[in-house]
């Protein structure tokens, strides 16, 4: 078990970890989710005991470790860069762990024979990892972590500079190979459907700050505050600010009378409603009842989907909807919202209502 | 257009190889034939001067004398250098730019502000008239040179590789040992060259800190005259055979040189 007690890390005047305390249990998935300088490498780096908290204590199964030198804990990193030793051979560089520790050869071998067969490098084990391509070179770099065995295996967007494919094959592969060493497992990821993917549990970071933490899952349907919300969804949630009054719902010159229960039994006052892009539809239905106008700012099409970026009442919103659709800038169209999707934050940015069918219970 | 390339690129080298072909021309002359008319080649070809420096020992003395300073200040600069560069690259301390450019600002002092304090001081600790006096007063210049290059070498790998390793649980000097000093070989190898290089002709400190034993070479061939009258053919000998280190050592590094110029570090 590995748990972090109210570790900051300051360096010089910026707070890169401000008093996180997170707790990991043996044999978990762990996803560490949040955008670029949210803190994810920094958090990493203090766990695997490369950089010192400058408060707080990080304890293994209740011990303290902070005076412990790197190289005598036991962990394992792969960094999104691909990094492994250019001097030397695939072959050495998955053996160099086991090197260090005094493996004796005839296992060595068939551990490092073992994790090339799992990674598919068996046929590059005598060239030099710059003679390979990218994936292979990370792959070498994940037989490495893998042999070791260590209790604790840190992967800093591991797949974050490999191509789509690939990305995609290992992303799936990881965590049930690394399940068998009964590690506890953190994967640092800045997109959210690739933690939704590995599923687990997840730490949304912000700024520093752990802002929730819990099953994976939990996390995306009932985030705790609209910061939260925003970590774990892309594109953005699409947010209002709104009055709520009597039985109805206000926002800017528009009037929804016909509201949930739930939202009815909240207290009158100011809100911020929240939609997912894929909640805002661009035809009228029985469930999409509340009608919005807006101005179509730019669209993109992915193949499946497309991406309409509009302007709301002066709110920046995206619309995404199944199948091609073609809207021309500055286009005035009506976009209709389900009310039993919304979220509802207080002016303090905390949640006080997530959509009926998610709510927790 | 590509016979004009030709030709400045012919004309260039010849410009640069003239001076050269005259010192080898004269090495081969007999001083009454340097002094006597000009000519293009030989007329009386001769190996003389080359056999007297071989066999007489002022003259090779100064060929061992300074390679043997020369070597000894090589060995002391890298192996200074290089955990120093290491700091350099790798950590942040108080002071550490400025100490970085002091480190460069070194080699704007002319040598000549340092000769007397040298020699007052080598003579007080019986270093004086030895290589080693030398060699270590050629750091003076190379340390921070080698730092400098280094210092870019260093910075081009990972620090990422660093930590790799310690995770893996190699020990520092381990894994400086076994896994960063090959990754900077060539940068080493760069470092060596130009350390070799500016102690090889550095003359003044070289000169003034010995007297008999440990004369070097260029302070040999400052003395143009003997009994026998002006000696220019052995001159010539003794200056071409003093640019065949230098060649031999730059055709080991040629390759990497181009990378540390790429580095803005030579």
């Amino acid at each position: 078990m590995l748990e972090m007690i109210n570790v900051s890390k300051r360096v010089g005047n910026e707070l890169h970890i401000d008093n996180v305390s997170l707790k990991f249990e043996r044999g978990s998935l762990n996803v560490l989710l949040g955008p670029t300088l949210a803190g994810k490498t920094s958090l990493m780096r203090l766990m695997a005991g490369l950089d010192r908290p400058s408060s707080g204590d990080i304890q293994v199964d209740g011990k303290s470790v902070l005076g412990m030198q790197v190289r005598h804990r036991n962990v394992a990193m792969v960094y999104q860069q691909f990094i492994n030793y250019p001097g030397f051979s695939v072959y050495d560089n998955i053996a160099s762990p086991m090197r260090l520790a005094g493996v004796d050869t005839a296992k060595l071998d068939k551990r490092v024979r073992e994790a090339a067969d799992l990674l598919r490098l068996t046929e590059y084990l005598d060239r030099m990892p710059l003679q390979l391509s990218g994936g292979q070179q990370q792959r070498t770099a994940i037989a490495r972590a893998l042999v070791k065995q260590a209790d604790l295996v840190l992967l800093d967007e591991p797949l974050a500079n490999l191509d789509y494919k690939l990305r995609e094959e290992l992303r799936v592969e990881l965590p049930k190979i690394f399940a068998q060493t009964g590690a506890i497992l953190l994967y640092a990821t800045t997109e959210p459907h690739e933690a939704l993917l590995l599923g687990g549990q997840s730490a949304t970071l912000h700024q520093g700050k752990v802002t929730q933490f819990g099953k994976t899952i939990d996390v995306y349907n009932n985030p705790q505050s609209l910061t939260t919300a925003q970590t774990f969804s892309d594109p953005p949630f699409n947010t209002v600010a709104l009055t709520k009054q009597g039985g109805e719902l206000r926002f800017g010159n528009a009037n929804v009378a016909n509201i949930p229960q739930k939202i009815n039994a909240l207290n009158d006052g100011d809100y911020t409603a929240a939609v997912r892009p894929h909640h805002l539809s661009l035809a009228p239905s029985e469930k999409h009842s509340v009608a919005v106008q807006a101005e179509v700012g730019t669209s993109e099409i992915t193949g499946s989907e497309t991406f309409v970026h509009v302007n709301a009442n002066g709110n920046r919103w995206v619309v995404l909807t199944h199948g091609v659709h073609r809207v021309n800038p500055g286009e005035q169209i009506t976009l209709y919202v389900d009310p039993a999707s919304l979220y509802l934050f207080d002016h303090q940015q905390s949640l006080v209502h997530a959509p009926e069918q998610y709510a927790q219970g | 257009m590509k016979r004009t390339k030709i030709i400045v690129v012919f004309v260039y080298i010849l410009f640069l190889m003239l001076p050269i072909y005259w010192l080898l021309n004269m090495s081969f002359k007999t001083t009454n034939e340097i002094l006597g008319g000009f000519s293009w080649y030989p007329q009386n070809f001769t190996l003389d001067s080359y056999i007297t420096i071989f066999t007489d020992p002022t003259w090779y003395n100064g060929y061992i004398n300074s390679i043997t300073y020369v070597l000894i200040n090589t060995v002391i600069s890298v192996s200074f250098a290089l955990p120093a560069a290491y700091a350099f690259s790798r950590y942040r301390f108080m002071g550490d730019k400025h100490l970085f450019f002091w480190l460069l600002s070194n080699r704007m002092a002319p040598p000549a502000v340092f000769v007397l304090p040298f020699v007052e001081l080598y003579s007080a600790m019986s270093l004086f008239d030895t290589p080693l006096a030398v060699a270590l007063a050629h750091c003076l210049f190379n340390v921070p040179l080698a730092v400098w290059i280094l210092e870019g070498f260093m910075s081009g790998v990972p620090r990422e590789v660093d930590e790799t390793a310690y995770i893996d649980g190699y020990s520092f000097p381990h894994f400086f040992v076994k896994i960063f000093m090959p990754l900077i070989a060539a940068g080493i190898g760069v470092t060596a060259f130009f350390c070799f290089m500016f102690s090889w002709v550095e003359m003044l400190l070289a000169k003034n800190l010995t007297s008999v034993s440990a004369k070097p070479i260029v302070a040999i061939m400052t003395k143009t005259a003997s009994t026998s009258g002006y000696e220019l053919g052995l001159l010539a000998a003794a200056g071409a055979l003093t640019i065949v280190p230098g060649a031999i050592v730059i055709w080991f590094v040629r390759k990497y040189i181009a990378k540390g110029f790429a580095l803005g570090r030579v």
